[in-house]
């Protein structure tokens, strides 16, 4: 077993682990955590396959502003555990159903793409992953990905405008207007006779 | 060194796992003394800001002062609050000092000396100091104490806020220098101190630092800590090395910004005078490593003088300026920038 293989099994157990305790875990914080784990060990898989560029944006984008937001709205949330606890078992025959489509999707689709096929050949240490994958972005694939942003862009929309509402009790500040204040608008000196002293 | 080792005759592996080993000594001993005395130069330069002299009673003039701090950090109990969650609350100091020294796997120091030359470099480095953050939500939360809580909630938001303009101001480095790789975006630099990309990519490079700021939670946006509203933030409950960890960490990630500014912007090693008749050949012999520290000085300098200077932010003032002024400038620049580079701008874009 070559020291590419122990590499590959290692985090391919890690990452197993983290997914499992991810739904048993009690603890939401925990959970989170683990989810960590699993994209940081997913994410040295990719680093495996060659593609540097999608391990590091996975990290960079799930581990390091998904998860964040995510641990913020589970810090905040008073959950309590024992209701959590009680739909374990009532929801788990849906549960190992759609695992088993999952499953079975998956064999389907890289099945048949990949049977027959020899693996891939390895690229040497001067392939760059990152100029690869742009150049193919911004031609051939242009037209899907100016979709796929364009796609974005109404969800942000979207997102934003579901939050907008108007609220008139709210007292906004305007930095502009503060910033801009004179002495002469805030301070007025009073003049007063001094205290008799009989 | 590498010579040195070889001459051993281990097996292939061995010999590369040694190498790799006595590259990341001698990167994290000199880092390790630089954060030590990084926190001696803050105490003793703000105090000459303030018309002070700073610390003077441990050793000569004072210089022993960061050692004994250490050594009264080490030898004092890590009290655990009896609410705390016990796990958390010990792995997020770990959470926080790891990522500030693992990004500095990737910081090329001279033209051939790094650890790891990496073609995401760039990307690495963000995604590592992203993480940090962790560190002070987790230390917030398993704390179980409201002051750290509100001092985690704070260091969520702006940390996940600037960040955005960060990654936007390295777009442009990456723009510019057509790589993701640190080595190769210090080459594109080459050409005196008009090329480097402080010049052309000024407003980027100002956000970048402004950014870096505000993710080490430095004054003026340090309201994680927020001594005066919120006591220390999330590091109230820590005592001893734990403490001392989230502190070396923001130290740590002070001068990793430092240094990343100096590559980006500031020509990393090259000499200031290159191209100048008479001063280039004049300082021809100063090796390289020593222009990027100097530089580096300079931006830790920065730091320092921020701090000084100006007061802490207000949090809505904290989140307009990353949101509404920060990121719509990046952007702005970028599409300038884009134009300048399909015009052939010269001299940087010819």
């Amino acid at each position: 077993m070559g020291f590419e293989q122990i590499v590959f099994y290692v985090f391919s157990a890690t990452l197993l682990f983290a997914g499992t305790m991810v739904i048993t875990v009690r603890n939401p914080v925990h959970a989170a955590m683990f989810l960590v784990l699993a994209f940081f060990s997913s994410s040295a898989l990719w680093l495996l396959l060659e593609a540097e560029f999608l391990a590091i944006v996975l990290v960079l984008v799930y581990v390091g502003a998904v998860m964040v937001l995510f641990l913020f709205v589970v810090m905040m949330l008073d959950i309590n555990l024992i209701p959590l606890r009680e739909g374990f078992m009532r929801y788990l025959p849906v549960g190992v159903m759609i695992a088993l489509v999952v499953i079975a999707m998956m064999a389907y689709v890289v099945g048949s793409e990949f049977s027959g096929h020899s693996i891939p050949a390895r690229h040497g240490a001067d392939y760059n992953n990152i100029a690869e994958l742009g150049r193919i972005l911004y031609t051939d694939y242009v037209y899907p990905f100016e979709l796929a942003a364009v796609i974005l862009l109404v969800a942000i929309i979207a997102a934003i405008s579901l939050t907008l509402r108007r609220r008139p009790m709210v007292k906004h500040q305007d930095p502009d207007a503060q910033v801009k204040v004179k002495k002469e608008d805030r301070l007025r000196v009073v003049k007063m006779d001094a205290e008799k002293n009989n | 060194m590498i010579e040195f080792i070889s001459s051993w005759g281990l097996p292939a592996g061995l010999e590369t796992l040694i190498i790799i080993l006595v590259k990341i000594i001698a990167i994290l001993v000199p880092l390790l003394i630089a954060v030590a005395y990084y926190t001696f130069a803050e105490r003793k330069i703000l105090n000459y800001f303030h018309c002070r002299v700073g610390p003077l009673h441990v050793g000569p003039r004072g210089w022993l002062t960061p050692i004994a701090d250490a050594i009264k950090m080490m030898f004092k109990e890590i009290i655990i609050p009896s609410g705390a969650n016990r796990t958390l609350f010990l792995l997020s100091p770990i959470l926080a000092f790891g990522p500030a020294i693992a990004a500095w796997a990737v910081i090329p120091f001279d033209a051939e000396l790094y650890l790891a030359d990496t073609n995401a470099a760039l990307l690495y480095v963000l995604a590592l100091t992203s993480f940090s953050v962790y560190g002070i939500i987790l230390a917030g939360w398993a704390s179980n104490s409201k002051y750290p809580f509100l001092g985690a909630m704070r260091s969520a938001a702006q940390v996940v806020s600037y960040e955005l303009a960060m990654g936007f101001a390295l777009v442009g480095v990456i723009m510019a220098a057509h790589s993701l790789n640190l080595r190769e975006i210090v080459n594109a630099q080459q050409g005196g101190f008009w090329m480097w990309f402080w010049l052309p990519l000024l407003p980027l490079f100002v956000i970048y630092f402004i950014s870096g700021l505000a993710e080490t939670n430095r004054p003026p946006f340090d309201l994680a800590e927020g001594e005066s509203e919120i006591v220390a933030g999330y590091q109230v409950e820590y005592s001893g090395f734990g403490f001392g960890l989230f502190f070396m960490a923001e130290y740590a990630n002070m001068i990793l910004i430092s240094m990343l500014t100096a590559l980006m912007f500031l020509g990393g090693w090259l000499s200031p005078f290159e191209g100048i008749p008479n001063l280039e050949e004049w300082f021809a012999w100063v090796p390289g490593t020593v222009w990027l520290l100097l530089k580096t000085a300079f931006f830790m300098l920065l730091f320092l003088w921020v701090r000084a200077t100006f007061p802490r932010y207000r949090y809505d003032q904290l989140m307009r300026l990353g949101w509404k002024i920060l990121i719509p400038i990046t952007i702005a620049w970028l599409i300038i920038l884009g134009g300048a580079i399909v015009a052939g701008l010269g001299p940087w874009f010819d």
